[in-house]
């Protein structure tokens, strides 16, 4: 059995495998499957703040190797968050990283003031989702927008914050620099790419909101990518994720320099797969005689 | 414990495949575990093998916890249900379930019409055999080639109507015209469908005229199935009138019909 344990920004985590923020809710519907204790972590659901009912369906299609999403941040809003879900998912024994969304900076940072009143271990800002109007995208699309917003949640908080980042921009590393420089203590890539499908008989978008993001294996070449760009480009720690499934994809993405991974897409078709990443990834550490996961992290070597 | 040990196996024994009509498949699988936990109204989440991401919904058809059986009948409507139509008896399907919320039933002598359009036939079944001679069952179907079941509405005693959009069987028309003549004979306490969302507007409306209860179940494009990822939304009235995206894997697939915003 290798070490998986990681540290990242100083909260410890018992392995480096932590569900994606939206496709495993607030954990209640998984925590029927297994304990939650078996995660790393979890990244909860993006909370607004205010509820917000989300984009009209179909919300989601089916694309080669992977899928299309436009929930639009559906979520019953951040005071809900507060009461109702947050103190359940500290009691589950693993890290809670509260990923949180908004339409401006002040509203975003209102959040961060009221998530740092709590007991919950990290702070994932999402500056990065591509289907809504406001907010989301609009911040992380450009290094100055994505720094202001960095800027006016970080005055609000002291806990560490993780800074959610999109593939959708010419330079990632331009934007993960910028969000540093703010005082970002960490950084989580990538969120979706946009896409689009079209039904040919009905020549109407599959997706109520004619776009959508793309995620599942499909995605894992870019993530891997881009998460290498940015390791090498930043001193905080990354958070990698992006169509991982099996626990050696895992590690493939702690070699590009990734200090832990989230896992989504995988997630719905198989609950379990969280805890099958866990396994493949003591695995693949004991096949090759790795003694701790932490060890894997940036070895790449590059031509 | 490692996390191994709370990985369970979701690969079921197929017991019999058969085509009922050209693309329309009634698989029964063996899954005793979901047979004893599954009721009418629920669904099964199945994996097509292959270069697939998601799971294919398809509601329960028959439950039978003596036999330790579950029976879904399903149309080829993709690649994916394509890949199911082709699994035999012997093989294994890989299944999630039973999930979501299912029919809420009265006592099993209270008089209730049943209605399935198309592929919204199947979940009717249950009910039916749940029901038996209390309950009329209204199927709807584009044509003679496409009605399955009604041996099987039968045999579990009940009445039987069929009605095709070109009358190549049964009626020819809608159901919602033997809806209104059986209303008239005789006033059910309840009225549960499943199929299209025209027909099931028309049914609902009918419904809250003659203030008869009414459950229908919904379709949507799904991803977990167990209620997390939030795709398959589908618009309710909450008490106080508030429009709320409901999920219809978890929340439904059967709803009260008067809580669906029916152009939503």
């Amino acid at each position: 059995m290798a070490d998986l344990s990681v540290n990242i920004c100083g909260v410890p985590f018992k392995n480096p495998i932590i569900p994606a923020s939206g496709v495993f809710g607030y954990g209640r519907e998984y925590a029927n499957y297994y304990p939650l204790s078996l995660l790393g972590g979890i990244s909860a659901k993006g909370t607004t703040p205010k509820k917000q009912n989300g984009n009209p369906a179909p919300r989601i299609a089916e694309t080669p190797a992977g899928i299309l999403n436009s929930v639009g941040l559906q979520n019953p809003g951040m005071d809900a968050f507060l009461h109702e879900e947050l103190p359940w998912l500290l009691q589950q024994n693993t890290v809670i990283l509260a990923n949180f969304a908004g339409p401006s900076p002040e509203t975003c940072a209102e959040s961060a003031a009221k998530l740092d009143q709590t007991d919950v271990q990290m702070l994932e800002l999402n500056i990065s989702c591509p289907n809504v109007k406001n907010g989301g995208l609009a911040f992380g699309a450009q290094a100055d927008t994505a720094a202001n917003m960095v800027k006016a949640v970080r005055k609000a908080t002291t806990k560490p914050l993780i800074v959610k980042l999109s593939p959708n921009v010419t330079d990632v590393t331009e934007i993960a620099r910028a969000v540093e420089a703010e005082g970002a203590d960490a950084v989580s890539l990538i969120n979706t790419l946009l896409g689009m499908r079209i039904d040919r008989r009905t020549r109407r978008p599959i997706l109520r909101n004619n776009t959508g993001g793309l995620s599942g294996p499909a995605v894992f070449p870019i993530a891997v990518r881009m998460v290498w760009q940015v390791a090498n480009a930043v001193k905080i720690p990354v958070i990698g994720m992006g169509g991982v499934q099996t626990g050696e994809d895992a590690a493939e993405l702690m070699m590009a320099g990734a200090s832990a991974v989230q896992v989504g897409t995988a997630i719905l078709s198989d609950p379990y797969a969280p805890l099958k990443i866990i396994d493949g990834l003591n695995q693949f550490l004991d096949d090759n005689h790795i003694a701790a996961a932490r060890d894997l992290v940036g070895t790449v070597q590059p031509w | 414990m490692p996390a191994s040990d709370y990985i369970r196996s979701m690969q079921y024994p197929i017991h019999t495949m058969t085509e009922l009509k050209p693309g329309v498949w009634s698989m029964v699988i063996a899954c005793p575990d979901i047979a004893n936990a599954a009721v009418c109204g629920q669904f099964v989440h199945l994996m097509p093998q292959g270069n697939f991401t998601l799971r294919r919904p398809i509601s329960i058809c028959e439950i039978d916890r003596n036999a330790g059986t579950l029976r879904v009948v399903f149309g080829v409507r993709g690649k994916g249900t394509a890949q199911l139509a082709t699994l035999r008896a012997g093989d294994t399907v890989d299944m999630l379930g039973p999930l979501g919320h299912g029919f809420t039933l009265p006592d099993a002598d209270t008089p209730v019409i049943l209605i399935g359009g198309g592929i919204g036939t199947p979940p009717m079944l249950p009910l039916a055999q749940y029901f038996g001679k209390s309950a009329v069952v209204i199927s709807g179907f584009r044509n003679a080639d496409a009605v399955i079941l009604q041996e099987d509405f039968a045999a579990a005693g009940c009445k039987t109507i069929l009605c095709t959009d070109d009358g190549s069987a049964g009626n020819k028309g809608l159901v919602t015209v033997p809806l209104a003549e059986e209303i008239t004979a005789r006033k059910p306490a309840l009225i549960c469908a499943c199929g299209p969302i025209p027909m099931l507007s028309a049914i609902a409306a009918m419904a809250k005229e003659q203030g008869i209860p009414c459950q229908v179940s919904l379709e949507e494009r799904m991803g977990c199935g167990v209620g997390a990822c939030l795709v398959c939304a589908c618009n309710i009235y909450l008490n106080d009138g508030e429009i709320h995206a409901a999920h219809v894997c978890k929340d439904g697939p059967v709803f009260d019909a008067e809580r669906v915003v029916w152009n939503g």
